[in-house]
């Protein structure tokens, strides 16, 4: 008898710090459990760059700085069915969305940048330039959360959210049990 | 169960309540919580934050300034009206900027812990307004970071009505209405770090931080990791 076909899970990290990739390794050995049913294409844990074939599940990390971040995000909503965004910066834009608003400034983003390539006190950047090499993806004015770039399907809060909540979150809808999270394990910290 | 008190019902459950009690005040006794975030013990009512809306007879009302009244039918749980607290709680984290895993509140944040009891995880479909607020730390023991303030008014009401003193007030109106300082800073006000209005009780957000004791508690192990919020108020029930 055939095996039943596993589920494609692609992942990637936007403007993210990687802490909800290591939440997903802290799924620990039923990461054995997991990969029965799942095979994951796509993502920092394969370091396959491009999507192979259509997944069934992509799961975001982080929000939207620049637009290499809106292409990959935009690229995750074409060739995924469901797309969860994890963790507070995708869900909210987390802490990279603190350079909006917290500043003080009609121009939030030239503050920032000046602050951290040429007037910060720490600095030692001898060229005094902003970094603006071709190469480097353009920043976008604001930090945007997944949801306000494409539509997101689900989210799992949390910085990070615990292996355990990633765990159960993913069986279940694999199963197509989720129904919502357990309140006592909803968590923004 | 005096010959005054009236007979009411929240969500079929009989309760009673002395002449005079709002519908929050009695359920608070009968071990039923309703949500709530302007609201706090020993504080005048004050019905901003309409978090605490029930539907008496059908009509809207906010259970902590709506007196109870013989023979009403309250409702509290329900997906409606929980949807409707959730709608209110979603906005006042889109109204400032409210970044929990920045925040030292995280844990014992009553705003945080009304959107966990809530269950706010859906996509939002409301914009971030993203205001631009200073952080007023030029007081030696305590800090404001005004970002986080949800404008409940229980600083204010604590300072004058507790304390004697009025260091927060209302200025401006409509969606520019902000709790400020009555002073050119909080140095400049005869704010004390001893005050009830500085106590952590009655900031319900990481507003009004008094400094040097911010992480003494760590993440993982404060007020909201016990239990969801209005835990002790429901415990009362089962007990």
């Amino acid at each position: 008898m055939a095996e039943p076909r596993k589920a494609r899970i692609a992942t990637t990290s936007l403007a993210g710090c990687f802490g909800c990739h290591m939440a997903i390794l802290d799924i620990d050995e039923r990461l054995i459990e997991l990969m029965k049913l799942v095979e994951i294409d796509r993502s920092p844990l394969t370091d396959i760059k491009r999507f192979t074939q259509r997944c069934d599940i992509g799961i975001i990390e982080g929000g939207c700085c620049n637009e290499e971040n809106v292409h990959v995000l935009r690229d995750f909503r074409r060739n995924c069915d469901v797309l969860i965004a994890i963790g507070q910066c995708a869900i909210m834009g987390g802490l990279p969305v603190m350079r909006n608003a917290i500043m003080h400034s009609d121009a939030p983003l030239r503050e920032c940048l000046e602050e951290a390539y040429i007037t910060g006190r720490y600095i030692r950047n001898t060229t005094h330039d902003i970094p603006n090499d071709p190469a480097l993806p353009l920043l976008l004015d604001e930090v945007y959360p997944c949801s306000e770039v494409v539509e997101i399907d689900y989210q799992i809060p949390g910085c990070a959210p615990t292996g355990d909540v990633i765990y159960e979150t993913l069986t279940s809808l694999l199963a197509g049990k989720f129904h919502g999270f357990d309140r006592m394990h909803i968590k923004f910290d | 169960m005096s010959d005054q008190d009236i007979t009411f019902t929240i969500d079929g459950v009989e309760i009673t309540a002395k002449p005079g009690q709002t519908i929050m005040e009695a359920a608070d006794e009968a071990g039923i919580y309703i949500p709530r975030l302007c609201d706090h013990e020993g504080l005048r009512h004050q019905g901003g934050c309409r978090v605490c809306t029930v539907k008496a007879n059908g009509r809207s009302v906010a259970a902590c300034t709506q007196p109870a009244a013989a023979g009403i039918a309250v409702e509290n749980e329900n997906t409606h009206v929980n949807k409707m607290r959730r709608d209110l709680v979603e906005m006042l984290f889109h109204e400032g900027n409210h970044l929990c895993p920045i925040c030292e509140a995280s844990g014992n944040c009553e705003l945080q812990a009304m959107a966990y009891r809530l269950e706010m995880v859906d996509p939002t479909r409301f914009p971030y307004l993203e205001p631009c607020r200073a952080v007023d730390a030029s007081h030696p023991d305590i800090a404001l970071d005004t970002n986080r303030c949800i404008s409940c008014g229980r600083c204010i009401r604590a300072s004058k009505d507790v304390d004697g003193k009025g260091v927060f007030g209302y200025v401006g109106r409509g969606i520019h209405r902000r709790v400020a300082v009555n002073g050119e800073d909080l140095a400049h006000t005869d704010a004390d770090a001893a005050d009830h209005a500085m106590s952590d009780e009655v900031c319900p957000v990481g507003c009004i931080i008094r400094k040097r004791v911010g992480f003494v508690t760590p993440i993982g192990e404060r007020e909201f990791d016990k239990g969801l919020i209005g835990y002790e108020i429901e415990g009362k029930r089962r007990g």
